[in-house]
Formats: C-alpha cells, sequence, structure tokens
C-alpha cells in the first residue's frame, strides 16, 4: 500500500491517480498507523507553506513524516516544506533537507510554468531519464542547491530540482504531470 | 531552457467534444477522453478544455467529465467555461483539473480571480482575455465575445496579474478562425506588460504563425483548436518545424 498524506494542499487526486495508473494501490490518508504501516509515503501538495506547516504542526503530523523510516517522496510543496526554512510566510519547515526555500526574483516571468530540462541527476530515481526529457513544474518559490541535491534545474538561476536525504526524497517538479517520463520517475521510487 | 508550450484547446458539451473534430483512428471523435489522450500521445504539452454548456443542470456531467479525464491523462489541463463562483473552481479542481479559466465572471466581479487564488495558488488561474481591436484600442469582450466592456485589454492583464492570476490567456478575437496568424502586436505589448506566462490563442493557420508568435513576442505559450482537430497541423510535426527555427519545444521521446 502506498499512502499519500492527506493535509490542506491541493493537487492530490493527479498523484493518487497517477499512482493508480502505474498499478498500485494507494490511500491519501492522515491516519498515522496507516501512514506508518505504508510501504511508500508520497507528501505531495501544491498550496501556501506556512498554511500548511500550520497544519501539520496543529496535527503533529510534522513529528510523523520526520520519523518516517520508509521511502517518502515529497513533491513540489512537500519537497519545499522538507527544507529547513521558507521564505513564503517566513516558515521554519521540516529541515531534513539542509537548505532554505527563496522566491525567485522577478527578473522573468514567476511563476516558472511548463516544461523544463534537468541537469546532474544523480539517484534512482533518475533511472533511464535521457538527455531529451523534460518534466513539467509550476512553482514561484525555489529550493537552494546544496550536498543533498540530486537534480538541477535552471531557470533565472539553478536550483534543486530533486533532493535526496537517507529515505527522503523530493523533487520540485510534478512527476505525475510529466508525462511517460514522469511516470517512469515515480515507478522507479515506487520500486526502490 | 524552459520550451514553449503547444496547447490544444477541446471544446465540450454535455460531456463530449464538439465542432470541428475529424480524426481518423478514433474510435469515437466527439470523445472528449479518447482525443485528449489522442493529443497527449501527440506530444501536446497541456490541454485547455472549454465548456460551453448552456444549462446549469448538464454542468454536473462536467464535472464527472474532469474526473474521468484526471484518471486518463498525465499531463496538466485547465477547465474553463463557465465557472462564475469560488464554488464552481471548488467543484472543477477538486475534480482533478489543474486550473481553472475565468473569463466574464472575472470581469464582473474582479475578486474572484483573488478569491481563487487565495484558495488553490495562483498557477491555478488562468485569466482569460477576449479583445477586440476597435479604433485602435484592444477592448476587452465578454460573454462569449459578445458584449464589449469599458476595459483595455492591456490594462486588464495588468490588473489581473496584481489580482493573483498567474497566467493570461488571451484570444483575439480579429484573428480568431483566420488562419492568418496570431495577433502579434497585442501579444507582444502584453507579453511585455506583465510578468506571468501569456498563452496566446486565436488565429493559427500554419506552422510559421507559431514560429512567428514565439520569435516576435515573449508569448509562453500557443493553443489552437481546429487546425489540430482536423489534422490540418500534426504536433509532432509542429514540434520538429519549430525546433528547426530555433524555437525551444518539448519533443515527446517515445
Amino acid at each position: 500500500m502506498i499512502a499519500i498524506v492527506k493535509y490542506n494542499a491541493g493537487n492530490i487526486a493527479s498523484v493518487k491517480n497517477a499512482v493508480e495508473r502505474l498499478g498500485y494501490n494507494c490511500s491519501v490518508t492522515d491516519d498515522e498507523i496507516e501512514i506508518r504501516r505504508a510501504a511508500k509515503v508520497i507528501f505531495p501538495g501544491v498550496g501556501e507553506a506556512s498554511s500548511a506547516m500550520e497544519y501539520l504542526r496543529e496535527r503533529k503530523m510534522d513529528r510523523l513524516i520526520r520519523s518516517l523510516e520508509q521511502p517518502v517522496l515529497g513533491i513540489c510543496l512537500g519537497l519545499q516544506l522538507l527544507c529547513r526554512h521558507s521564505e513564503e510566510g517566513n516558515t521554519n519547515c521540516l529541515g531534513l533537507f539542509d537548505t532554505s526555500v527563496k522566491r525567485f526574483p522577478t527578473t522573468d516571468i514567476v511563476p516558472h510554468i511548463g516544461w523544463n530540462d534537468l541537469k546532474q541527476t544523480r539517484s534512482l530515481l533518475f533511472d533511464g531519464f535521457g538527455s531529451e526529457d523534460t518534466v513539467y513544474f509550476v512553482h514561484s518559490y525555489y529550493a537552494e542547491i546544496c550536498s543533498q541535491t540530486i537534480a538541477t534545474c535552471d531557470y533565472i538561476l539553478p536550483f534543486s530540482a530533486a533532493m535526496q536525504h537517507r529515505n527522503f526524497f523530493a523533487t520540485q517538479f510534478h512527476p505525475e504531470k510529466s508525462a511517460s517520463v514522469g511516470e517512469r520517475i515515480l515507478g522507479n521510487f515506487l520500486k526502490l | 531552457m524552459l520550451r514553449k508550450r503547444i496547447i490544444p484547446c477541446l471544446d465540450i458539451k454535455d460531456g463530449r467534444t464538439v465542432k470541428g473534430v475529424n480524426f481518423v483512428g478514433l474510435r469515437d471523435a466527439g470523445d472528449a477522453v479518447e482525443l485528449a489522450k489522442r493529443y497527449v500521445r501527440e506530444g501536446a504539452d497541456e490541454l485547455v478544455f472549454l465548456d460551453i454548456t448552456a444549462t446549469v443542470e448538464k454542468r454536473k456531467n462536467l464535472t464527472e467529465l474532469v474526473e474521468k479525464i484526471a484518471r486518463e491523462i498525465n499531463i496538466p489541463f485547465t477547465v474553463g467555461g463557465g465557472i462564475n463562483s469560488l464554488e464552481d473552481a471548488q467543484a472543477i479542481i477538486k475534480a482533478g483539473a489543474d486550473k481553472v479559466s475565468i473569463n466574464t465572471a472575472a470581469v464582473q466581479h474582479p475578486e474572484l480571480i483573488t478569491e481563487i487564488a487565495a484558495e488553490f495558488g495562483s498557477q491555478c488561474v488562468v485569466l482569460a482575455i477576449d479583445t477586440k481591436l476597435e479604433h485602435d484600442e484592444w477592448i476587452v469582450y465578454i460573454h462569449g465575445g459578445r458584449t464589449p466592456t469599458p476595459l483595455r485589454a492591456v490594462d486588464w492583464a495588468r490588473e489581473g496579474e496584481r489580482r493573483g492570476a498567474g497566467e493570461i490567456l488571451l484570444t483575439s478575437m480579429n484573428n480568431d478562425g483566420t488562419k492568418n496568424g496570431f495577433a502579434l502586436d497585442i501579444t507582444a505589448t502584453i507579453s511585455a506588460g506583465v510578468n506571468i506566462p501569456v498563452i496566446a490563442s486565436g488565429g493559427a493557420g500554419t506552422m510559421n504563425h507559431f514560429a512567428d508568435l514565439f520569435q516576435q513576442t515573449k508569448a509562453s505559450a500557443a493553443l489552437a483548436a481546429s487546425i489540430f482537430h482536423f489534422g490540418e497541423i500534426a504536433i509532432p510535426q509542429l514540434k520538429q518545424f519549430l525546433r528547426q527555427q530555433q524555437v525551444e519545444v518539448r519533443i515527446q521521446q517515445t
């Protein structure tokens, strides 16, 4: 069973659909026991950082997520919440990735919306990822590059497109919306 | 490099696609989901579904259709047409749409842009602007292009951005349906005047028109309907052509 963490962030249905298209059973849940027992946990989300963190803290889900031992995949806001701090709402986040989240400078169009390529991919997550492949991004905040960065993307400036620390993986882009390329990345995670 | 996006638009009525669909090899050319899946296979970067259903009771079909689309396709999609309130937007987004497009309701109640953005984020809100050149001014029209407003398209686009729209879908009524090319002047003005992506719509007839758009304006995406539905331009060929013209596009690997 794959658990998708249910909280006050949007876009969770698309992640569930994508996992099911790959042939896995999944459950969208905020139940601690169910999340702890899941083979893999996905922590998705589109939304605002401070209200999401407040929601997680009120329900003690911040401690739950931090203490998970199975492979966890944060997506988009999920990636940002796994970092130390976000400029969005001046929010202290979960602190699993040793980097902070900043707003893109407005020297080009913000949000960064659309298909972009990945550089310096180094992880099992990107098994089979080709040099011509692109993935779908939609975000106005980015995580700075750090030693846990496992893929970068360049838009306005280079940033962390994916990160990994221990059992925690995360992508700034949306594998669930990145056509067959994204399905492969999600599939690689689910096979870990 | 961020790729320029090619976006087919599908008109939906009572849960099916209407007008200008003439595809060989589709089991049912009127089935929106089948058509959407075909475009995904061909390398469309996103899809827009425009609901032109008139009656309220039949709009329930739309939510069911959106759920079905969300289950079956793996690229982002926008749903527009008749979204008049936060509740309408909530129903569409909860059903699985990535974005909603609002037009008439945004002009009549501009706070709707902010309300949807506050709940789901700016990236969920596409402000659709239908505009027509009259006496040297690009004027905003509503009600599917039937009613003029006092708004100038440039001002309205800027206000939409300020109120929280994440993208502008700009349709030139002068160009729409002509196949004479996109309205390059107003698209250039608006795409340079806002700091959010502009999707250009109306007038695509040849592959060169797409190249002109991306070379002469800052548009992030191009939207078209009938030329794709009738197979006059196939998306894979269009993208190869654009790449030869030094326009960065995503080429679908098979």
